[in-house]
């Protein structure tokens, strides 16, 4: 597992902002771009999909970037492969040393089986994205481009026999992962509201994103 | 096995096809030579934006592989099908599919002006002919099932594909809670090491099948999949779109 630093000063980014779990964070990040997920407190996970601006036909592929770099976790240097086989974007620096795209996103419909038929009302992931595409029209996005995400800051490893496990996050506070924008994309992400498993530890927390323009 | 066959046909390998299944009907899949893949993708008819959710499915039941016991879910919660019997042990639902460049760079240029039937359709083209017949397109692909195919992944989370996961007459059956839109191709998976296109064929069965008792296998294999089986019954009854 690498782990790098980045070299970029926080001071010099040219967009900060903090997005509280249970919200959602929609905008373009232009092509040559780089692009910061921080994990202000630790042991969240940040739901996040990516779409070409040009065309959001185009999006992150997890099946895609699973097969073209032969692993299921994401780190330091994997390219992140549309489902037109283009690099959208390439982690260039990362603190945690490894993400998962396994796992999806919650969704109050999936709640109700992984957990219990009475969790239908609660707050999750799929309702923010939910709420960004209806809120954020101009983004050309619709429940039919909602697809299998990146977990940023999440550990799911694979074991011998085929299993899947939620293992203990690797991320703590003040670690990010840090990815360098080879066209110009939609990111959306949902800061997940979890609260029914330890993804992040049963405590939602705020992450902050970064933007340096080159 | 249990249940009447309906209908009986070989798919060749390399090819597509697509139809609605009611509930409880069964497909039951047979590699008729050994080595078939069969890519796959699920809809709900009367809500086209319901999909196979391959992340829910497995996290649901804490498990990587596809096999027998397992449900099959869509992204509102529901089971379409239930995975009733399987020769095989190990089914990928996290490889995609084959582009048309994956299969020039392996196995040379798909081409029906010289190859007629037998051009080196790819799967992702294959999945975009059939969704097109239900107006549906790119925006709907989704990580697909690849049944008959097995990834195993180490310890640093590298993929391994293996060479023989099923054999001449290994069979998977899937029987189909809910009204369900199939997607299919036999175009080769995508990390297939084989010299040659693989031209890999399979038996499809469609049959009427029992619907699930209260003691079923695939319903108890988790007390997720009960829970699942409840969506479905609620979705039956009007209450759960």
């Amino acid at each position: 597992m690498k782990t790098k630093a980045s070299a970029l000063s926080p001071d010099k980014a040219s967009t900060r902002k903090t997005v509280l779990a249970g919200d959602y964070w929609i905008d373009v990040v232009k092509k040559g771009q780089t692009f910061r997920i921080l994990d202000l407190e630790g042991n969240q996970a940040a739901d996040t999909l990516f779409f070409s601006a040009m065309d959001p036909a185009e999006r992150y592929s997890a099946t895609d970037t699973i097969r073209e770099q032969g692993n299921v976790f994401l780190g330091l240097g994997t390219k992140l492969m549309s489902s037109e086989g283009n690099v959208m974007l390439e982690i260039t620096a990362d603190t945690v040393g490894r993400h998962d795209t396994l796992g999806g996103a919650c969704a109050s419909e999936s709640n109700t089986v992984r957990y219990d038929l009475e969790k239908r009302t609660m707050h999750a992931c799929r309702d923010s994205w939910m709420l960004a595409v209806a809120e954020r029209p101009e983004f050309g996005l619709t429940k039919r481009d909602i697809t299998h995400n990146i977990n940023f800051f999440m550990n799911v490893p694979v074991t011998a026999d085929g299993g899947l496990s939620f293992a203990d996050g690797l991320s703590a506070p003040g670690k990010y992962v840090e990815m360098r924008a080879e066209m110009d994309v939609i990111v959306l992400i949902s800061n997940c509201p979890q609260l029914n498993n330890p993804c992040n530890a049963y405590n939602p927390t705020p992450v902050e994103i970064l933007i340096w323009d080159r | 096995m249990t249940g009447s066959v309906l209908y009986s046909t070989d798919i060749a390998g390399g090819k597509h096809w697509s139809f609605t299944m009611k509930a409880n009907t069964a497909l039951r899949l047979t590699d008729i030579s050994g080595g078939a893949s069969v890519g796959m993708l699920f809809y709900n008819p009367a809500n086209l934006l319901e999909r196979y959710n391959a992340p829910d499915t497995l996290k649901c039941q804490h498990t990587f592989k596809l096999t027998r016991g397992n449900c099959l879910y869509s992204d509102m919660g529901r089971i379409f099908c239930s995975v009733t019997e399987d020769s095989v042990g190990w089914h990928d639902s996290v490889s995609g599919t084959s582009t048309k460049s994956i299969v020039e760079r392996k196995w040379g240029a798909r081409d029906y002006q010289s190859d007629r039937n037998d051009w080196k359709q790819n799967g992702r083209d294959a999945f975009l002919v059939e969704l097109a017949k239900y107006g549906l397109g790119k925006r709907d692909l989704a990580a697909n099932v690849n049944w008959f195919t097995k990834i195993a992944v180490g310890d640093d989370g590298a993929l391994e594909y293996i060479t023989g996961n099923s054999k001449p007459e290994d069979y998977v059956e899937i029987r189909f809670e809910m009204e369900t839109l199939v997607i299919l191709h036999t175009c080769p998976h995508p990390l297939d090491p084989a010299k040659d296109y693989p031209w890999k064929g399979v038996r499809a069965d469609l049959k009427e099948v029992p619907p699930a008792t209260d003691t079923d296998e695939c319903r108890l294999s988790r007390p997720e999949n009960g829970r699942g089986f409840i969506n479905n019954r609620l979705y039956h009854l009007g209450c759960g779109c």
